[in-house]
């Protein structure tokens, strides 16, 4: 079983990196682009017998404890079997 | 009183702060390595700079789970002192003990360069010893530095004072044009409720010798000195 954990920052919350990005994607030519966020990704392996309700619960929890700051973070979590 | 300094992997401004206590303030001070445990001995800790675990996944987000940390937060509530500077103000706000969070410069850049802040409150036990208004010549070094919080945090800090010093041109003036690296308000630092724990980005611990550029870092330690000295 694996978790993937999208870390985002929050709408409002200022991503010069993303800004940074979508420049120089321009650049290349790129057109019609209205904003680049950047984000986090994270793969985790999971032990099959502790069963999706009890996966999704704790890796929902590190998400909110460590993987992400709440206060300029948000997180969606995805359980694939 | 006895000072100690906290050292996680990756700590590297430890020296200079150990080296600011036991020259300028001249009094007995320690480094407490991240696994340690035991404050019990100490008046004031020093979160001191640096790149704590190679600031992998946040600055400042793996030291909070250090043990020491707990420690930290137990010497907080019970009134004693926490300094954290730059790497150590991030960890502070990672670890809940100051509000808000540090994000990347809005320009992207690493600034490693000597700033101005203003005091904004002597109502402090590290300020003090200053003047309000009084404009100290720091260096800063950091990449993440640019502090938010919520529009209700940030209605608190100003309602209590608790926006220690801010980011400002040589003669005072609090302009978007010296603010280095975005920061809400220019807000430089920043204390807890209690107003025993104080978050800085700049660098006091680099400034208290003329010959590295700058002495104003000194009135920071001076402050803190007098205090300790006070409820001793």
């Amino acid at each position: 079983m694996k978790a993937k954990v999208y870390v985002n920052l929050k709408p409002g919350v200022l991503d010069p990196q993303g800004k940074a990005i979508h420049h120089s994607v321009e650049l290349l030519g790129f057109n019609g682009i209205s904003d680049i966020r950047q984000g986090k990704y994270f793969e985790i392996g999971l032990d099959s017998a502790l069963g999706e309700a009890a996966a999704r619960e704790s890796v929902s929890r590190m998400a909110r404890e460590v993987l992400s700051n709440p206060i300029i973070e948000d997180f969606s979590v995805e359980i694939e079997a | 009183m006895k000072f100690g300094v906290i050292v996680f992997p990756g700590s590297n401004c430890d020296h200079d702060a150990y080296h600011v206590i036991s020259k300028h303030v001249g009094q007995p001070v320690d480094f407490i390595w991240h696994r340690d445990t035991d404050l019990s001995s100490y008046d004031a800790v020093i979160i001191p700079g640096g790149f704590s675990y190679g600031d992998y996944l946040r600055a400042g987000a793996l030291a909070r789970f250090s043990p020491v940390m707990n420690s930290v937060k137990q010497f907080a509530q019970s009134g004693r002192f926490v300094l954290g500077i730059c790497n150590g103000f991030q960890i502070l706000c990672e670890a809940g003990l100051l509000p808000g969070a540090l994000i990347r410069n809005r320009d992207l850049h690493f600034i490693c360069d000597h700033i101005f802040v203003r005091v904004e409150t002597t109502d402090t036990p590290f300020t003090n010893e200053l003047e309000r208004g009084a404009v100290l010549r720091l260096p800063i070094a950091h990449a993440e530095g640019n502090y938010v919080c919520d529009d209700d945090t940030f209605a608190e800090l100003k309602r209590d004072q608790r926006i220690i010093v801010r980011y400002c041109d040589q003669g005072g003036g609090v302009t978007d044009a010296a603010n280095p690296n975005g920061s809400r308000d220019n807000i430089a630092g920043i204390c807890n409720h209690n107003r025993n724990v104080l978050g800085l980005m700049p660098h006091p611990e680099r400034a208290c010798e003329d010959l590295l550029g700058s002495s104003d870092g000194r009135g920071i330690f001076r402050s803190l000195a007098a205090t300790l000295a006070a409820v001793a």
